[in-house]
């Protein structure tokens, strides 16, 4: 970390002041990176919360043994496979002609690879690949969280009336506020340093999801591309390090992250 | 009414996970035309065996069986991380939750803005600084940085500040228990389910690490992602200028990444039995 800062703030070894932070700024390709993964952000952070919530208290309310298990392996099983191992999964689902989900691009009046990842689609392609990839591993961490409000406290709601819905809203979320700030915080974080898979549909696209569409691949750009500018891409670095504090500082308020009883 | 639509939503959730899954246990089973949806195949259609045999044959030749090799390295690196990984973040998470001292606060803070950086802003100054210590090229190189694991510490901090209440800490303390005592006896045997949940995580986490790997011990040393990679290279497809005469084709690479998922998969029916609930019952008056 302190390494990165000394990168961003220096050039050939010498003390630049903010020189690379608006050279950076200036650069054609850095606002639309900014957009995009905005707008990614939102939809995944947004869309992580809520599903996985409500699929963590869905299935900690199944009393089948074997069946929550199995749920359970079935949803964090996409988690098991890497960057690199997805690479052919999701250039086949995303391509209508060779897709096992044609029948649904289809309804989206997608015919081909190219109109499936237009730039328009993308921030909800990423959420849906990220979201295929990560929800399981937050779900099995909520329906442990889920497992350790004690018993006592869930049978005196039942007894005093509550059905699945108020208990869900009144006992169990509150008392999930710290995990969930957790995910939020986590979530926000690799969100806006997405990299992965659009590198991943860049290359199965061949270019069509452009090189430098997020953030972290124009620093990776930057820095490993013709330009060699280490200094530009670590000012990049440190700048995601900043938002990605700043949001996340406000989950910690909002969910009591450092307090304890 | 509401069972209908949970199981619905369940049901939905169940198919959009299991779909692509589904598709490439079946793609080892095939050859790239049937894969292509080409020669009449459906893309959730069954293979032959016979092919599967073949394709099997085929990867496990490739440079002489070095896919074992690449796998032996994954569960050296994750499983001794995993070692090392648990001995640091459970005492690391207790006593960030349920002991008082001057820098708690900081380490809190700190340890949430290390989790945000960037992992490949953070592997060339970790490259330099293990070969300023003389480890690099060793399974220490993989092994050290894959045991630093902020994230457990912060489920473990968060499970203990949650789930195992001061009261229960103090009326052992009252009992003439020490410190240590505290922690190994009353704590620790409450902890299962995080430790599992943190174990878990941090084996899946450092098998499927793929940048930190590739920096510090390419070659014969690779773990099966970087392994994967290789694969990758050698399939035409994604890699049209490939000199390489050996080729891998898409089923092969298929198998190749059900194989490389197998252990992860073994690891989480293990770790899931101690996800139990009710560890905590009866044993204070609330």
């Amino acid at each position: 970390m302190v390494y990165a800062l000394y990168l961003a703030f220096t050039k050939g070894g010498e003390f630049v002041g903010f020189d690379n932070f608006t050279s950076v700024f200036g650069d054609f390709r850095f606002w639309p990176a900014v957009q995009h993964v905005a707008a990614y952000v939102v939809v995944w952070v947004l869309s992580l919360m809520i599903f996985v919530v409500l699929l963590a208290l869905i299935v900690h309310s199944i009393r089948v043994r074997w069946m929550s298990s199995t749920t359970r392996f079935l949803f964090y099983i996409p988690g098991a496979l890497a960057g690199s191992a997805s690479v052919m999964l999701w250039l086949f689902m995303l391509d209508p002609t060779v897709s096992p989900v044609a029948v649904v691009l289809e309804q989206f009046g997608f015919t081909s690879f190219t109109q499936t990842v237009a730039l328009a689609h993308l921030p909800v392609i990423f959420t849906i690949i990220a979201f295929w990839t990560g929800a399981g591993g937050w779900i099995i961490i909520m329906y442990g969280a889920l497992n350790s409000i004690s018993n006592e406290v869930m049978e005196a709601a039942r007894m005093d009336g509550a059905g699945l819905v108020k208990t869900a809203f009144h006992i169990q979320i509150p008392l999930l506020r710290k995990w969930i700030a957790y995910m939020a915080i986590v979530s926000l974080a690799a969100g806006s340093q997405l990299f992965v898979e659009p590198k991943i549909l860049s290359l199965a696209s061949r270019g069509v999801v452009p090189k430098d569409y997020s953030l972290n691949q124009l620093a990776y750009v930057i820095a490993f591309g013709p330009q060699a500018d280490f200094n530009g891409s670590a000012a990049i670095s440190i700048m995601l390090l900043v938002v990605a504090a700043g949001l996340s500082a406000f989950f910690v308020f909002r969910g009591g992250l450092f307090e304890r009883d | 009414m509401g069972r209908a639509l949970a199981a619905a939503v369940i049901g939905f959730f169940l198919i959009f996970f299991v779909i692509p899954l589904i598709w490439l246990l079946l793609a080892p089973s095939k050859t790239t035309t049937q894969l292509n949806a080409l020669e009449g195949a459906s893309p959730l259609s069954l293979g032959s065996f016979g092919q599967l045999v073949e394709n099997w044959n085929g990867l496990v030749t490739f440079q002489d069986g070095i896919i074992w090799t690449w796998l032996g390295n994954s569960v050296l690196y994750s499983g001794a991380a995993l070692i090392i990984t648990l001995l640091v973040t459970i005492p690391a998470g207790y006593a960030l939750a349920k002991t008082t001292f001057r820098f708690r606060h900081t380490l809190l803070v700190m340890t949430l803005m290390v989790m945000l950086i960037p992992n490949t802003a953070l592997v060339l100054p970790i490259f330099l600084e293990i070969n300023a210590v003389g480890l690099g090229g060793t399974p220490w190189a993989v092994i050290l940085p894959f045991s630093f694991f902020p994230f457990g510490v912060y489920l473990t901090y968060i499970y203990f500040s949650t789930s195992i209440s001061q009261d229960l800490l103090d009326a052992a303390r009252v009992d003439g228990a020490g410190e240590v005592k505290v922690f190994w006896r009353i704590a620790m045997p409450l902890a299962k389910p995080v430790i599992a949940l943190v174990g878990f995580f941090s084996f899946v986490t450092n098998w499927n690490n793929y940048f930190l790997p590739f920096v510090m011990v390419p070659g014969r040393k690779s773990p099966i992602q970087v392994g994967l990679a290789e694969l990758i290279s050698n399939v035409p497809l994604f890699n049209p200028t490939t000199v390489s005469s050996i080729t891998i084709s898409l089923p092969q690479l298929a198998l190749a990444t059900v194989i490389s998922i197998v252990p992860v998969l073994i690891v989480f029916l293990f770790s899931q039995r101690f996800l139990v609930a009710g560890l905590t019952a009866g044993a204070t008056k609330e």
